[in-house]
């Protein structure tokens, strides 16, 4: 299946000479879920703003559902909808007006119908005729997103969607996008919070200093490069790891009561259990074991050290 | 899903803007339409009643009446300027053009969404003060086609210039500073109190670089027949006036100068 954007060899060079995207090449599949990683000022906004039409690209294509973004635009930009990062919206205007207003701008006739199922869909029905002003910010959040699906876009691109969001909405905005994606809209968010990735990607793209330097599956990128660590709570504490357990490559805590034993997720479990009869036959006894895995964070801020 | 349009003119979004536009137009009515109208009255009160009466007839049209068209003019180029530039600055400064510039619209539906109501209201303005001269001064219409086409024509042009302005500043002292040390006085000094006729021959040719001089001039023309230079010529320059600042709105608009990074 032919991806639903498509990036090739973009770059973004501002006038001050910073290079904000390096030759960037990036495909993103129809009906997924993709969260774009990075640190404050890695290119992710500026990559979100080229593709939606508000930053010029230096050199580089970008096809949205095979439309050219620049050539074709009316038809590229149709397909997208965008929640930004900042909460930009017309304060003195209605929920209902300024939903209405993002529809016409997008060459779609009033649909008071479809306006309304977005707006109770994000909890707003009730506040349809307030003043944006008097909203909370998590409704003008909302608002936001109800703007962004007012035109029923086929790609919903979400910059940092729960930025200032309370547990609970971030929560319902989670299931809000997941249900969207399940209706078949492509979303692609950046956040902040990795544990948002880690709950809903089905890919990750990490980019760091303008470069893309990881897009793999989620569950692929967490297992190649994830860790996992057996943690065994002994009964008695150890003088030093015995020579006959060397290979496992065992740390010992500090308080000797703690052997810790580092693995890949993708490893071979028979080590694991290799390692357990091995401290049995050395005497060794525990009184508990847990097990703990890499965060997608820790893996993430490996990354972006490593650069890659 | 919807399917996807793409017509010659996005109309939709152009409405989109207009009635955005307008909307907020009246619902900062009082700043917007009845602070002109006042202060234009006061024009009319102290200078065409308290002080046109002692005044001498200009090419054979009372004081207080000759002053009507270049009054007119001036609150229609000063409002133009003011509603065009501040429609478009303050998406700018709010953050929230970036809907603009994502959607499905070229420049010219930008434009014809942004000036079109910054036209609309100041020649609703300009039609308020006119029906509002009448309780002042009595005056008649000699040619009300050449008139509108003069009004229309002001209205959308400098309406062009405010929302070039409005593309520029970069903060609200920029916004004002245009209208304030350049417009307002090329009006006064563009014959909406006076005939340039009566300058010295040196200053007559000094206000023909002024181009609201033919503004003024032209739109004098249609109310009494007189002029300070021809109608034709005056037409011909805010025609000219009008293709330029649509050119450099184009170029603007297309680059993203200001708008887009």
């Amino acid at each position: 299946m032919d991806p639903i954007i498509s990036v090739r060899n973009l770059t973004k060079r501002y006038a001050s000479g910073l290079v904000a995207l390096k030759d960037v090449s990036l495909d993103i599949h129809r009906g997924e879920i993709f969260a774009l990683l990075g640190p404050n000022g890695a290119g992710k906004t500026t990559l979100i703003g080229i593709i939606c039409g508000l930053v010029n690209p230096t050199s580089g294509t970008v096809l949205a559902d095979g439309h050219d973004i620049i050539r074709d635009f009316r038809a590229a930009r149709s397909k997208i909808g965008l929640v930004p990062q900042e909460l930009s919206t017309d304060m003195f205007e209605t929920v209902w007006a300024t939903v209405s207003f993002s529809r016409g701008l997008f060459g779609l006739p009033p649909n008071p119908a479809h306006i309304e199922k977005v707006l109770r869909d994000l909890s707003l029905w009730e506040k349809r005729d307030s003043k944006i002003m008097t909203l909370s910010g998590g409704m003008k959040r909302r608002v936001l997103i109800a703007k962004a699906l007012s035109h029923e876009p086929k790609i919903l691109f979400l910059d940092e969607p729960t930025a200032g969001v309370d547990v609970e909405l971030r929560k319902d905005m989670w299931n809000m996008v997941r249900s969207l994606r399940d209706t078949g809209v492509t979303i692609i968010l950046t956040t902040h919070y990795i544990e948002e990735a880690e709950e809903m990607a089905d890919r990750i793209g990490v980019i760091n200093k303008g470069e893309l330097i990881v897009v793999e599956d989620k569950v692929t990128l967490m297992r190649k490069l994830g860790e996992k660590q057996l943690i065994l709570m002994l009964q008695r504490p150890l003088e030093s790891v015995p020579p006959a357990l060397a290979q496992y490559g065992l740390q010992l805590s500090e308080d000797r009561m703690q052997l810790v034993y580092g693995f890949k997720a993708e490893e071979d479990r028979s080590r694991m259990v290799a390692l357990l009869r091995e401290l049995g036959e050395q005497g060794i006894e525990f009184k508990d074991l847990q097990t703990r895995e890499t965060s997608l964070e820790e893996i993430f801020v490996k990354l972006v050290r490593s650069g890659g | 899903m919807s399917e996807v349009r793409t017509p010659m003119l996005n109309w939709y979004a152009i409405r989109a803007i207009y009635v955005f536009e307008m909307a907020r137009a009246f619902r900062t009515a009082f700043q917007t339409i009845l602070s002109p109208v006042i202060s234009t009255s006061l024009y009319f009160i102290v200078f065409g009643s308290a002080i046109g009466g002692r005044m001498a007839e200009i090419d054979g049209v009372r004081y207080a009446a000759f002053i009507i068209p270049g009054l007119t003019m001036l609150s229609l180029l000063t409002e133009s300027i003011s509603n065009a530039s501040f429609g478009i600055y303050m998406p700018r400064f709010s953050g929230t053009i970036y809907e603009v510039l994502s959607a499905p619209i070229s420049w010219i539906e930008i434009v014809i969404g942004y000036v079109g109501a910054a036209a609309s209201k100041s020649i609703l303005l300009g039609t308020i003060i006119l029906l509002t001269a009448r309780l002042f001064v009595p005056y008649e219409i000699a040619h009300p086609i050449w008139m509108v086409g003069f009004l229309l024509l002001t209205a959308v042009t400098f309406s062009l210039f405010g929302f070039i302005i409005g593309l520029w500043a970069d903060n609200f002292e920029k916004l004002g500073i245009v209208p304030m040390l350049i417009v307002t006085p090329l009006t006064f000094l563009g014959g909406s109190f006076y005939s340039i006729k009566m300058l010295p021959p040196f200053w007559q040719k000094v206000s023909l670089f002024n181009p609201v001089v033919y503004l003024v001039s032209g739109f004098r023309w249609s109310f009494y027949e007189t002029s300070d230079v021809e109608v034709t010529t005056s037409m011909g320059m805010t025609v000219v006036f009008l293709v330029v600042c649509l050119a450099t709105v184009r170029w603007l608009v297309r680059t993203g100068y200001r708008l887009k990074s």
